[in-house]
């Protein structure tokens, strides 16, 4: 049942390209949330995002009514408990930790081999390929022997939270392969990996997320092409890559 | 192959993610069987409690394992749900909670790593660093008892174990967390008032020591 958004207060900061925010959107539809979306420039980030986020100056941010929320996965578990219908999470404690695990390797490990290979040439992509694959071997394996063997999605014949945290951003492998020039993914590489990113994305609230692939080319061969030509000089990333390469959450210990 | 029964900790003494999980259990009354780490050759029961990352902490109920602390303290939470709650029970607070410990596990080991591992220059940035951390969480805590507010929980029991390194990181990159952050020492000394941290946290000298021992160990000046 949609609630409105206004009637909630609800805003969400984000970026078009973003992973992270496309995961808090799709949450939000899922859960029939109506709310106002903020498209900033993260090349020049607004007082409100600042304001609202002021030790990572990061998108995407949740504004409850006054309060704010960060970083996607806690975003996603805050949205999930205050609207309780179609549970994103299970109700196992278990598999509660084993959904919480899975989102924390796809951030960590996932996520930030995806950028590195996006970020690299030569050598140092060559092994980030490699990593990349050893990743999706893992995740390969959970889907053919861990606790989600069989099921359609993560969370059963519904799209839980491990299916949002890992779909929104999977889409980045196709369109590395093509900008970066490389092999990420097929399906006799990852076989049930590549049939529940078929499923994931055709599911209708997904496609109305995910942008276009083509809008996503073109940003994406701008952005290498300008990592590309900054990486003789030791420097930090662009504003423009941390969207895509994905240091919402950084990485931990 | 039969699951062994019970609850077991895998984890290493002096491991501050590990004596969250500690911690945790005292605070839940949790019977269970702690079996120290050799993370020099780590044994094929961790191998394959934690293939992916091969860690401690992994706590495994009847045989089955969960990984990463703060992952382990929420399922801990839930399960044991009677007692000592220790995520607050309103979502807002919920999130606010998860953020801050997210925060502390970016930030505090990383950054007190380089307090002992870098010297001169580098050193310093890390010190000016770390006390920016802390000030920030000193913040946050503001005039409450707890990070939980009148009572210990999550952000508490994710923050407290670090305290017990302070003495080290003090001594190495010289300066007073007493003189910087006062608010959390006292908060700190609240702490460790509850038995489930003060039987947890490590002696003071004895993480010096072993910090020492890793500084001999990637020869770093001492």
């Amino acid at each position: 049942m949609a609630s409105d958004g206004l009637l909630n207060g609800l805003k969400l900061y984000g970026s078009w390209a973003s992973p992270y925010t496309h995961r808090v959107q799709l949450a939000l539809k899922l859960k029939g949330l109506e709310f106002e979306y903020i498209e900033e420039d993260l090349t020049n980030k607004s007082t409100s995002l600042l304001l609202h986020n002021p030790i990572y100056k990061k998108v995407p941010v949740l504004l409850h009514g006054d309060h704010s929320i960060v970083e996607s996965v806690i975003i996603l578990q805050y949205i999930d408990e205050t609207w309780t219908d179609n549970s994103l999470l299970p109700s196992d404690p278990y598999e509660r930790a084993l959904v919480r695990f899975w989102c924390y390797f796809i951030d960590d490990k996932l996520g930030t081999t995806l950028g590195t290979v996006f970020k690299s040439a030569g050598e140092e992509q060559k092994k980030a390929v490699s990593e990349v694959h050893e990743n999706l071997k893992l995740v390969e394996g959970e889907l053919q022997e861990g606790v989600f063997k069989g099921r359609r999605f993560f969370g059963g014949e519904k799209i839980g939270l491990l299916d949002i945290v890992l779909g929104c951003g999977s889409y980045w492998l196709s369109v590395f392969e093509k900008v970066a020039d490389v092999k990420l993914i097929d399906s006799e590489m990852f076989p049930l990996f590549c049939s529940w990113l078929k499923d994931f994305e055709e599911q209708p609230e997904v496609k109305e997320i995910i942008p276009a692939i083509d809008k996503l080319l073109e940003y994406a061969h701008g952005v290498r092409q300008l990592m590309l030509s900054l990486s003789s000089t030791a420097g930090d990333p662009t504003t423009t890559t941390t969207t895509i390469t994905g240091d919402d959450q950084g990485s931990k210990d | 192959m039969a699951r062994e029964k019970g609850v077991v900790l895998l984890d290493f003494w002096v491991s501050p993610f590990g004596q969250r999980v500690r911690i945790a259990l005292a605070e839940k009354g949790v019977d269970y069987e702690y079996k120290e780490q050799d993370l020099i050759n780590k044994s094929e029961h961790l191998l394959k409690s934690n293939p992916v990352y091969k860690k401690i902490p992994v706590l495994l109920r009847d045989g089955k394992p969960i990984s990463e602390s703060l992952i382990i303290v929420q399922y801990i939470d839930e399960v044991w749900s009677n007692k000592a709650p220790l995520l607050p029970a309103e979502p807002l607070a919920r999130a606010n909670a998860r953020f801050w410990a997210d925060f502390i596990d970016k930030k505090v080991y990383e950054c007190g790593t380089r307090l002992w591992k870098l010297v001169g220059e580098e050193q310093e940035a890390a010190k000016k660093e770390f006390i920016e951390i802390f000030k920030l969480l000193q913040g946050e805590l503001g005039d409450r008892k707890f990070f939980g507010g009148e009572t210990f929980g999550f952000l508490d029991l994710a923050l407290v174990p670090f305290v017990a390194w302070f003495y080290a990181y003090e001594t190495f990159a010289k300066f007073s967390m007493d003189e910087e952050c006062p608010k959390i020492v006292a908060w700190a000394k609240r702490c460790m008032e509850r038995e489930s941290v003060s039987k947890t946290l490590s002696d003071p000298n004895k993480v010096y020591e072993f910090v020492l021992f890793l500084k001999k160990k990637f020869g770093v000046e001492y």
